[in-house]
């Protein structure tokens, strides 16, 4: 059901944790079925240094989370940006219909760490 | 790797001995049972066995029994055909709301076509209440279907009070006995059914065969024209090797019942027992002791999802099931722990295992040594499990 790549990444996840203080924190939560993705990054200037993810969720949802961290780690934040929930998808090699839900979350949560980023930037500013 | 089967709820292994006597109906004694000739005639034989064998395992005539493709189309047959035959009597129909989906969808239909239905919930341990069917009863009321026992968690329904008061109320009562056949007895005269339904692949025989009781009397309407057979309840050329292998595994399990279900039972409270010992946060879903099948272990595992649950034991050779919204087609989570009162995160973990005539304590064990593991890993990476911690450590 599940293509190598994903069944790799949710067997061996990469980046797996949370970052004390991070930068930026994103949590979603699946509306289709109930899961819970969150993401920390740590950013320096322009550039996400790391970044760490939990899941609660399915194998695709543990499979996008993994992978949507290694497509952004050393990456710009407007990289960060660009990278879509098809393209999580499709990194994996695909996922079965009923679970491209799942990798929204992904790429959704990346975004909203993303935005709690530039929040928290707003705010320092005053 | 050792595999372990553990979801013998789903389907199980068809027995060596009913395999091969079907075989001979296959590639030997392949006539058609409607035919005058030898080849026909031998085949009606064995045909007419099985429904002997069927009908003596549930204490039945055998010119009660009508043969299906299986669970689903009996149950399909029962309420479709029970509904058109007394409408003029009455449109309320009862059901429970921890059904298998071959009861619901079909009382759904109904409800969409001028009938009119009452769903009975059941308790935290999916278990109806007796008091609760006297009430739904009214005048109209002409069917009432209730399962023997569940298959996602394994409760057994007080089948027997709830006939008797369907007789005195003049309700036709049907059963599913799908997962409860073979497993503790099941006889249609000591539980007051009127129909009952029974599927082969679930007690080793093969998939795609079952049978529909239906006690001398009742009135049902077809709903598969064509030929004649079985009595014009159900047309079609039989599914002979199917039937005569459903009939075989029934004398089988007959015979073998009462030890298998002590040997069972001892293995269930032995997995049940070791999951709450050795994992926190576990909750067991469905009754415990005598009100449980002896072969159903369901739990919830908090804080981890369900399907995550199944591909990490899958890989470690172990198959089990979940009622996890993420296992569904729909992406809901099972309608049976819902209709329990289960929240939907305690759903999501929730695990079936189970158990059949092949499995030992040793795989008992195997799983009592994986499992841990699993949780464990899974857990660390939840988002839930940490906030209950850090919620815990605040307090
Ligand atoms: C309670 C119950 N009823 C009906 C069925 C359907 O039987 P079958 O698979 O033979 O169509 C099942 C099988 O999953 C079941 O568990
Ligand atoms: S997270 Fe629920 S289906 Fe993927």
């Amino acid at each position: 059901m599940y293509t190598e790549k994903v069944m790799d990444h949710f067997t061996n996840p990469r980046n797996v944790g949370e970052i004390p203080d991070a930068d930026g924190v994103g949590e979603v939560g699946n509306p289709k079925c109930g899961d819970i993705m969150r993401i920390y990054l740590d950013i320096e200037g322009d550039t996400i240094k790391d970044v760490k993810f939990k899941t609660f969720g399915c194998g695709a949802a543990v499979a996008t989370s993994s992978m949507v961290t290694e497509m952004v780690k050393g990456k710009t934040i407007t990289e960060a940006l660009d990278i879509s929930n098809a393209a999580v998808a499709e990194a994996l090699g695909g996922l079965p219909p009923n679970k491209l839900h799942c990798s929204n979350l992904a790429a959704d949560a990346l975004h909203a760490a993303i935005k709690d980023y530039y929040d928290k930037q707003e705010k320092a500013k005053g | 790797m050792r595999r372990v089967y553990l979801d013998h709820s789903a389907t199980t292994p068809v027995d060596p001995e009913v395999a091969s006597l079907m075989m001979t109906y296959y590639t030997e004694k392949y006539g058609n049972p409607s035919s005058i000739h030898s080849f026909g005639q031998e085949a009606r034989e064995a045909l007419e066995k099985a429904r002997e064998q069927v009908a003596g395992f549930i204490g039945a005539q055998p010119a009660e029994i009508t043969f299906t493709s299986g669970g689903t189309e009996a149950d399909n047959l029962a309420i479709l055909g029970a509904a058109e035959a007394y409408k003029d009597k009455g449109k309320h129909l009862i059901t429970t709301a921890v059904e298998h989906h071959a009861i619901l969808e079909t009382f759904e239909f109904l409800a969409k076509n001028g009938y009119e239905l009452t769903v009975l919930p059941v308790d935290e341990e999916g278990l109806l209440s007796v008091d609760g069917v006297q009430r739904a009863i009214r005048p109209d009321t002409i069917l009432l279907s209730v399962m023997h026992a569940n298959n996602e968690v394994g409760a057994i329904q007080p089948v027997a009070e709830i006939g008797r008061l369907a007789r005195e109320k003049g309700v036709i009562f049907h059963v599913d006995a799908v997962q409860s056949l073979g497993k503790i007895p099941v006889n249609v005269n000591d539980l007051n059914v009127d129909m009952l339904t029974v599927s082969s692949h679930k007690i080793y025989g093969p998939k795609g065969v079952g049978a529909l009781y239906v006690r001398k009397g009742i009135r049902l309407v077809p709903r598969v024209y064509g030929g004649g057979q079985e009595k014009k309840r159900r047309s079609g050329t039989e599914n002979t090797p199917g039937i005569i292998g459903f009939g075989k595994a029934c004398e089988l399990a007959q015979a073998r019942m009462a030890d298998e279900a002590a040997k069972l039972t001892g293995l269930r409270d032995r997995l049940m027992d070791g999951i709450l010992e050795r994992i926190d946060f576990v909750k067991v879903n469905g009754p415990r002791g005598a009100k449980r099948l002896p072969n159903n272990v369901n739990v919830s595992v908090q804080y981890v999802e369900g399907e995550s649950l199944l591909l990490s034991l899958d890989m470690v050779g172990i198959a089990a099931s979940s009622g996890s919204a993420c296992t569904s087609g729909s992406l809901d989570p099972s309608h049976v722990l819902l209709a329990m009162g289960m929240p939907h995160e305690i759903a999501h973990g929730s695990l079936r295992f189970s158990l059949g005539r092949q499995n030992t304590e040793e795989d008992v064990d195997y799983v009592l040594e994986q499992l841990p593991k699993i949780v464990e890993r899974l857990r660390r990476m939840s988002p839930l499990f940490d906030q209950m911690q850090r919620e815990a450590g605040a307090k």
